[in-house]
């Protein structure tokens, strides 16, 4: 069985909680890099198959992300934080149209 | 001329004949190949857009609710309530063939007996608002996991278009011409070195013939 994880501010996490995924509320972008990286070390009994990540963390993640981009597991997804959303989710998708097609076409 | 030293016999001509075979065989069959990864992935995008949509307009909805929760309640209560979740979220990960791309497929399924079942707290010391909050949530997680599906999915997908169109203009640019002109300058040296002989085959002979007979032309 694989797990889910949600990382994002305390505000933003709250609910899933309730929902019962495993959680990690962060006030910092370093305190959710270093969550982010043990969470996806490889030597863990139930690996996490989806990671939910709060778009504002992004940025500071990137190098992170974009290290799962090629592998199955884990799927790496941002998703709008309590403040509304930043579109950053969508340039995951433009940027994954520019890779395959070679020019961004939409 | 070749760029690499080709040796002009016709041991190399019929190898390279035969590698140039391969090559646009090859050329034909990844071209197809990627023509319908590139209909599937588009395929694939246009879901993608319609969930993030989905998605992002889900989960503000949601949190403009868990907003209104908190206001209504403590936030002490409200962590409280929440602290414990009834059940653990689990999911199972098969995968998918896409054109030879492993994508996953997650399988969920949450036993929720009842309507309460979701609920990890009482009723008693928690607000309606509460209960709307996390019932948005819960709808909205359903298009999150179908959006983890297809995000990934793209993501691999566009890898491997991108790894099987550099393949096909490798063989189609530099691989197939090459070969051609390898091929094209092996001819032409095996035709001068014949006619080179003939040649010289005529030219001994006429040596021949004056040395026997004195013959003059």
């Amino acid at each position: 069985m694989y797990k889910i994880a949600v990382i994002g501010s305390p505000d933003t996490v709250i609910g899933f909680k309730a929902l019962g995924l495993d959680t990690f509320p962060v006030r910092q972008p370093e305190e959710a890099h270093k969550i982010f990286k043990a969470i996806t070390k490889a030597d863990q009994p139930d690996e996490y198959a989806i990671i939910y990540l709060e778009e504002n963390l992004a940025e500071a993640l990137k190098a992170d992300i974009d290290r799962f981009k090629d592998v199955p597991r884990p799927a790496v997804i941002l998703i709008p934080g309590k403040d509304g959303s930043l579109g950053l989710g969508q340039s995951a998708l433009q940027a994954a149209v520019e890779r395959a097609v070679g020019v961004n076409i939409l | 001329m070749p760029k690499s030293a080709v040796t002009p016999t016709r041991m190399v001509l019929n190898q390279l004949k035969g590698r140039l075979r391969t090559a646009s065989r090859g050329h034909k069959l990844l071209k197809d190949k990627r023509d319908e990864e590139m209909r599937q992935f588009m395929d694939i995008v246009r879901r993608n857009k319609v969930l993030r949509e989905k998605v992002d307009e889900g989960l503000s909805g949601a949190f403009a609710a868990m907003s209104m929760a908190s206001a209504v309640m403590s936030p002490e209560m409200l962590e409280q309530s929440l602290l414990y979740a009834r059940q653990r979220m689990e999911l199972d990960v098969s995968h998918k063939n896409i054109m030879s791309v492993n994508v996953p497929v997650y399988h969920f399924d949450q036993q929720s007996p009842d309507e309460s079942g979701q609920l990890p707290y009482g009723f008693a010391q928690t607000s309606g608002e509460l209960d709307d909050a996390l019932r948005q949530l819960y709808d909205v997680f359903n298009d999150m996991l179908e959006l983890a599906e297809v995000e990934k999915t793209m993501q691999l997908l566009a890898e491997d278009i991108e790894k099987t169109r550099r393949r096909v203009n490798a063989l189609e640019y530099v691989m197939i011409p090459e070969l051609q002109e390898n091929i094209r300058y092996i001819t032409m040296k095996l035709a001068e070195n014949e006619s080179a002989t003939k040649v010289r085959l005529m030219k001994v002979k006429e040596m021949v013939l004056q040395q026997a007979h004195h013959y003059e032309r």
